[in-house]
Parts: structure tokens; sequence; C-alpha cells
């Protein structure tokens, strides 16, 4: 179990996305998880091996780098991943949940279904409409929240985003004013910017994707007041239309669900 | 061998679960194993490494480091995840019992082999009530083991071959307690999804059995 496990769980809600979907998901994958996996955990894997504090007092060192890193943060990244990836699952479940029902009502041999095969259910992908809409944007609500929950937190216990050389540290049973020096400040303050600015990228993203779909979903009730005016048939030529759009907008995606669709 | 087997095993479990079932594996995955993997487990990892004693009597770190730390609780989270995982283990065996068997006749016994109900209804519930009660057994463990959630900087151990009561220092205390606090929380949040799913199997079922009693007892 590891973030491979993630991947093939958000791979699946990949393909009901919208585009700024997809591209939030790339970036996610690649400039926060790869990073983080591949760079940053080996820049913090001596953190506390090569923190150094000049005094030979034992347990000084434990206690000032307790103090001053209170959870580190690598961990904090780990944990804002997490977080912010789990929203996705909530429509990766609403999609099952659909997919379930429609399997249902083919079992039951209802005619209104317009499915051949159980293998159609299955591979087809649903339009961000109706309760779908709603959970989709209730998600990437969260996922703002979360993101500037952990990046406010980050600035809160840090002081900012850079990592100071030297520390100073009186904390019992250090005898006095002890000099604490942190390794590789410079690497970790390049890290935590680069991070920081992935985040921001990423809020950025879902703030237009909450546009994209608030602007649709304006658009499509206007033409719908508009539409109840009008004859049925030009009705069906705007829903066809509006079919066509979504189709050229979204492309397929060749992962799937394994584990929660099923 | 390792916890891809408890994912592949939990993935299967999901296919005969309610909903509230999948929202357990769900959380399972999620806030627990991946928590673990990814974050926790390097917290703990040079823990013996980084415990320092004021003293250059040797042995005194071991002897002390034994003393307060009898199961890391690491160790104590995994052992936990994996015991909390198995009960589900009975519902998969039932339903493979239940299928083999209408192979075995060649007819068809069970209207659906993996739908909850009689047999497998019991199996489920029991497995449900199993789970919750390792969860209890597992936080109940941590809090009269470590009295407590908390860690402290600074203990003081008086222990042979120690000399004197020494201060001994733990590493990276307060990252570990919050990591500790999120153990708890999501412990106590499957609690909480197992009554609930328990609760609504029973309160389905009854209400399905009253309804078959008032059929017949009209006809």
């Amino acid at each position: 179990m590891d973030w491979g496990a993630l991947h093939t769980i958000l791979g699946g809600v990949n393909k009901h996305s919208t585009s700024i979907g997809k591209i939030w998901l790339t970036v996610l994958f690649i400039f926060r998880i790869m990073i983080l996996v591949v760079a940053a955990e080996r820049v913090w894997g001596d953190e506390q091996d090569d923190f150094v504090c000049n005094t030979l007092q034992p347990g000084c060192k434990n206690v000032c780098y307790d103090h001053f890193f209170p959870i580190s943060h690598i961990r904090l990244w780990a944990l804002q991943l997490i977080f912010v990836s789990t929203p996705a699952l909530l429509v990766a479940m609403h999609v099952a949940y659909r997919r379930h029902e429609k399997k249902r009502q083919f079992r039951k041999g209802d005619k209104k279904c317009e499915y051949k095969d159980i293998e159609e259910i299955r591979s087809q992908r649903f339009h961000i409409e109706g309760s779908l809409w709603w959970t989709y944007t209730g998600s990437i609500f969260f996922r703002l929240i979360f993101e500037a929950v952990f990046m406010y937190a980050f600035y809160y216990m840090y002081d900012g985003y850079q990592m100071p050389r030297l520390m100073k540290c009186s904390a019992w049973p250090c005898p006095n004013t002890v000099d604490c020096f942190v390794s590789r400040p410079t690497e970790k303050t390049v890290f935590t910017i680069f991070m920081i600015a992935v985040s921001s990228i990423c809020i950025l993203l879902n703030v237009a994707e909450l546009c994209y779909l608030l602007t649709k979903f304006f658009l499509r009730r206007s033409k719908k007041s508009g539409n109840a005016k009008q004859q049925p048939n030009h009705e069906n030529k705007e829903e066809t239309k509006q079919n066509e759009m979504n189709e050229l907008i979204s492309d397929s995606c060749q992962n799937t669900v394994i584990g929660f669709s099923s | 061998m390792s916890w891809g087997f408890l994912r592949d095993l939990l993935s299967g479990v999901n296919k005969y679960s309610t909903g509230i079932g999948r929202i357990w594996v769900a959380v399972v995955f999620v806030f627990r194993l991946l928590v673990y993997v990814a974050a926790a487990e390097n917290i703990w990892k040079y823990e013996h490494d980084e415990f320092e004693c004021n003293i250059k009597q040797p042995g005194c770190e071991n002897v002390c480091f034994d003393h307060f730390f009898p199961v890391s609780h690491i160790r104590l989270w995994a052992l936990q995840l994996i015991i909390v995982s198995t009960p589900s283990l009975l519902v998969v065996f039932h339903v493979a019992y239940r299928e083999n068997r209408d192979k075995h006749h060649n007819q068809k016994l069970y209207r659906n082999p993996r739908e909850i109900d009689g047999g497998l209804l019991c199996t489920y519930l029991i497995s449900l009530i199993l789970k919750t009660g390792f969860e209890i057994v597992f936080l109940v463990l941590f809090y009269k083991l470590y009295n407590g959630f908390k860690i402290p900087h600074l203990v003081k151990c008086d222990i042979r071959p120690c000399p004197s009561t020494v201060d001994c220092y733990i590493s990276k205390p307060t990252e570990k307690m919050i990591f500790l606090y999120f153990l708890v929380a999501t412990s106590c949040l499957c609690i909480i999804l197992n009554i609930s799913e328990l609760s609504y199997l029973i309160f389905k079922y009854s209400i399905k059995c009253y309804l078959k009693r008032y059929m017949k007892k009209q006809q």
C-alpha cells in the first residue's frame, strides 16, 4: 500500500472529470507526489541525525529539535496530499453508486434501461450533471479548503516558508542559549517554495474549475428557461448540441477504478 | 508479503459490503493504511537510536527504553490494522462456501450467494461486532500501556544498571503525539461506522421480517 494505490483509485475519477480536473490530477501526481517520494523524502531523510547543537548536554538536541519542528515538513506534505486527494473519492463513490443502480435496473430487465450488457455499464462515462454535479462541485470546494488550511498551517508553524540555518534554543536541559544548526537549509527552502508554488497552482486550477462548472450550470439553466418558451423540437436540438459540446470538451481516459467501483 | 496483501483482501471484501461498509474500507485505506505507510512509519524509524539518556553507563539507555516502550506505538498500530481487517475474512469465506455449494449441487440453492440474508447476515453482523470489539481493545491497550495518549519529552529512569535516577529524552514527542491522536480519531470514526452499519442492518432486516409476517397474517 503506497502512493501507487492512491494513483489507481484517483485514476478512475479522471474518466469523469472535466479537462481542468484532469490537469489538476496530472499536476498532483507529477509535481507533488512524485517530487515528494523521489526527492523531498531524501532531503529530509537525515533531518534529526544532522541537526547539531553546540552543546554536549545529552537531551538538549532532542528537546530543541522537537521545539522547532513539532511536525516535520515532509509529514505535513504527506498529510496535505492525502487530505486533498480524499474529496475525489466522494466522486468515485457517487459514480460507483450510479453504476450499481444502473446494473440493478439492467438485471431487473427494465425496459427504460438503454444498455445492451453489463460491460457497457461498467465502461460508461457519466456526464457531470444532476446530483453528480453537486458531488463534484462539493469535492472541489473541500479540496480548496484543505489546500488553504495546510498552507496556512505551514506558514503559522514555521514563521514563513524559509528554513533558517541557525536556531537559538534555551529549552531545558540545555544549560544556556545554545546554537543549533539545521541540516541542508537552502535545499529545504528550495523544496518548500517549490511545493508551495505547486499548491498555489493547484488552488488556481481548482478555482478555475469551480468557475467553469458554475458558469456551465447557469448557462444550462438560462437555456432551459429560454427553451421552455420555445417549441420542443428546438429544445432537442439545443440538448444534442450541449451533449456534443460535453463530448468535445472531455477526453477519454484509459484508467479505470479497480477496487472501489467494482 | 506486505501491506499490498491487506489492500487486496479489503478490495475483495468491498464487493460484499453495504454502502457504509465501503466507506469503512475507504477510511481504513486512505486515513489509516496510507498515513501509516507514507508518514507515520518514518517518525518511529530511529526511535531507539534517538532515545538519549543523560548518562554514560552502558546498558542504561537500553534498559530504560525497554521499560518505557514495551511494545512500540508503531508496532501496535500495525497489529491493530491487521487484526481489525481480519473479521472481514469471515464474510469472504462464507460467500465462497455458498458459491461452492451451488456449484457442487449443480443447482441454485441461493437466490444470490452474495446477497446479505440468512446465514450470511449473521456472519456479517458477527464480523462487525468483532471489528468493533478489536478496535476498542486496541484503544484501551494503547491507553493502559502508555498512561494516556500523551508522549512526554522526558522520562525519569532508575532501573539497574542506571546508577541513579536518570533523565531520558524521547525523540520527536510532539510529532508522535499528533499522529497518535490521528490514530485514535480514525479508530473512533471506524467504530462509529461499524456501529451505524450494525444498527442499519438490524433495523432493515427487522422491518423486512415484520413485513413478511404481516403479509402472511393477511393471507
